[in-house]
């Protein structure tokens, strides 16, 4: 592993000092490394203390295709976040240019109102990464919370917290947004509502996960000498429990963005999410279509970034789950 | 066995009942029914609007709604659409359109994604494998309706031009009053179904086949496979007999639980090829609010899932005798 390399006894830190990081965990995995950093002043190689985050990142920064990923990842957010300001046009801008084929005063070309394409892609990239970063966070504190709750007390709890999940699981997403989306008249076409009733319909996966990991956990013995140690309920779930989880929580947030900008956008596409005059990429692709043999620019671009926004989420989400869970990947015989 | 299909059974009802509670709530809250009515021009005199929710029994309380809904329901009647067309039979006839491009795509699916991830694992690292990781990765990222009007906007003319005549169609489910033999209309079923389905097949097949290639790699890392090399077994003996038929149960529930979400990408590549399937009904449901229709729906949507959970856990016990259910 590459924690143990040898290093120069004068470059040796103080082990076992008081400043040892904040990220030292009561994971069973943390409490060996304490171990193993505490008697490293006599062995012969001593060994360099990491935290648990430390080799996750490392592990992380090894994986070429996971990095380059995020960095594309976080660009395109960035821009879509703030690049509609520094864009000369706005989405609703009417230029006198139409049908015009992409060029570089219009880069994406326009379309036969004379709408500028880039404008108008920054503007629905804006609100399907809006939707999909609501929808990610909500939907694991939701789910965090009620697989906690589920796994922690066991018993009617759990049995009444997982009936539920399978009621919410039941119902056709789709279905239910369709509605919920026609229903409040005055708020639709609105991202928040629309993030919100996503969130509320898509937290049952990590629910999922939470319980199970809290449910193999609170065995162990770690948590009976928090406990015996006189710590409470609430402080056994957040200081001792969910860091283990924090892995799979957050390669299922990742997967919960991607997840989440496709269904916004297929929401749109159908007519029933981000309505006109706002815009989404959804809504892009659906109006480019009827276009695509004359405009093809109109039909390609919103949907190159759908896939680009959801293909990098999900080499990230890739990425973590080997860093997280390095015998996952192991070769086997 | 069979006395947990009942226990299973029995915990379905309930929550079928709750959630059409749930949805009968949210769908009869949702929009005004009578707004088409209200909104025309000249305006339609009060008495014909009450007349109009007398029949369609706005007038009721809710719990009343509900009940009398639920007791009709039960008897096999879904009620009228606003439009005053029976409910039920228009839902069969969707129901049947959308059924047949959701079963013909998953089973494409299934055999291009255990193609797909039995070779990525049985080569891993290997060029192949990181072709098929890769289009997993893509077809896993890519909006179907996306994938679904490329098709259709470009793959459609240019394999028509290739044939030089009209081989496969890119509007509606079948061409409407079509005469012939029935060969002439299977022809015609396929030809509409090809793009529509492709489509929905490629999607569904990425999530499988990574998750294939993950069983695939666990099944081919235990010892028993070791073993049965070890004895001297032909390495394609060994894949065939041993391997693949292990790890082909985990994909028999993942399949199955999946259906839902093959059904929901259906009902948007429908939109894209013009299909009068689920997805209209739908669309048509909630633009004019009309609760039976809506209702009718997502009940039979609901028990499709519930259906279909059912149907993975009882193969799951089936294919893998060291699943006890007591």
């Amino acid at each position: 592993m590459a924690d143990t390399r040898p290093r120069p006894p004068a470059a040796q830190a103080p082990a076992g000092s008081a400043g040892d990081g904040p990220e030292l965990q009561t994971t069973e995995h943390g409490v060996q490394v304490h171990e193993v950093a505490e008697t490293s002043t006599e062995r012969e190689f001593t060994v360099v203390r990491r935290s648990q985050t430390q080799m996750i990142i490392r592990r992380f920064m090894a994986h070429k295709l996971a990095v380059g990923s995020l960095i594309v990842f976080v660009l395109v957010v960035i821009v879509s976040l703030v690049g509609g300001r520094f864009w000369k046009y706005g989405y609703a801008d009417i230029t006198d240019e139409f049908s015009s084929p992409p060029s570089l005063e219009h880069p994406m070309g326009t379309d036969d109102i004379g709408h500028d394409s880039f404008a108008q892609v920054l503007r629905g990239a804006q609100k399907s990464v809006q939707v999909a970063l609501m929808v990610a966070i909500l939907a694991t504190t939701i789910g965090a919370v009620i697989g906690a709750l589920a796994g922690y007390y066991r018993g009617w709890i759990d049995s009444a917290l997982m009936r539920f999940t399978d009621l919410v699981l039941t119902i056709p997403s789709i279905a239910i947004l369709a509605v919920l989306a026609a229903t409040v008249t005055e708020q639709a076409g609105n991202w928040f509502f629309i993030g919100l009733v996503l969130a509320l319909l898509q937290w049952t996966y990590i629910a999922r996960v939470v319980r199970g990991t809290f449910l193999s956990l609170r065995e162990k013995e770690f948590v009976e000498a928090a406990r015996a140690l006189g710590a409470s309920d609430a402080r056994i779930m957040f200081r001792h429990l969910l860091p283990n989880a924090t892995g799979s929580i957050i390669v299922n947030a990742t997967i919960t963005v991607a997840v989440a900008i496709l269904i916004e956008t297929a929401l749109s596409y159908l007519g029933l999410g981000i309505r006109p005059p706002d815009t989404s990429l959804g809504l892009l692709i659906s109006t480019g279509q009827q276009a695509a043999t004359t405009r093809p620019w109109l039909f390609y671009f919103p949907g190159l970034i759908i896939v680009i926004i959801a293909l990098t989420i999900n080499f990230i989400g890739d990425g973590l789950r080997d860093a997280f869970d390095p015998t996952q990947t192991r070769v086997r015989a | 066995m069979l006395s947990f299909i009942i226990r299973r059974l029995l915990i379905a009802i309930p929550l079928v009942l709750l959630s059409s509670v749930l949805v009968f709530l949210l769908v009869a809250n949702s929009g005004d029914p009578l707004a088409d009515l209200k909104g025309r021009n000249p305006p339609v005199p009060e008495s014909t609007i009450e007349a109009r929710e007398r029949q369609l029994g706005l007038d009721k309380p809710l719990p009343t709604r509900y009940v009398t809904w639920l007791g009709n329901f039960v008897q096999g009647d879904m009620g009228k659409s606003i439009r005053g067309v029976e409910v039920r039979p228009l839902l069969w006839q969707r129901l049947k359109v959308t059924l047949r491009m959701v079963v013909l795509a998953s089973i494409i699916a299934v055999i291009l994604a255990i193609g797909a991830g039995v070779l990525s694992a049985v080569k891993q690292y290997t060029p192949t494998d990181y072709t098929f990781t890769f289009l997993g990765f893509l077809f896993l990222s890519m909006p179907v309706f996306w994938l679904a009007a490329l098709l259709k906007e470009y793959g459609a003319i240019r394999l028509n031009a290739l044939f030089g005549e009209q081989v496969v169609y890119t509007v509606g489910a079948e061409t409407p009053n079509l005469t012939g033999s029935l060969g002439t209309k299977l022809a015609d079923w396929a030809g509409h179904l090809i793009l529509p389905t492709v489509a929905l097949a490629l999607i569904s097949f990425a999530a499988w086949s990574r998750y294939q290639r993950a069983t695939m790699l666990d099944v081919l890392g235990s010892d028993y496979i070791r073993l049965a090399r070890a004895k001297g077994l032909s390495r394609s003996r060994v894949m065939t007999r041993h391997a693949l038929r292990n790890a082909l149960i985990p994909l028999v529930t993942v399949v199955a639980i999946d259906i839902g979400a093959v059904f929901g990408g259906a009902v948007i590549t429908e939109k894209v090829f013009a299909w009068q399937g689920m997805g209209a009904l739908l669309v048509q449901g909630v633009e004019t609010s009309d609760v039976n229709i809506l209702l009718a729906w997502l009940m039979v949507t609901s028990v499709l899932v519930i259906l279909f959970n059912l149907i993975a856990d009882v193969l799951y016990a089936v294919l893998d005798p060291r699943i006890r259910y007591g």
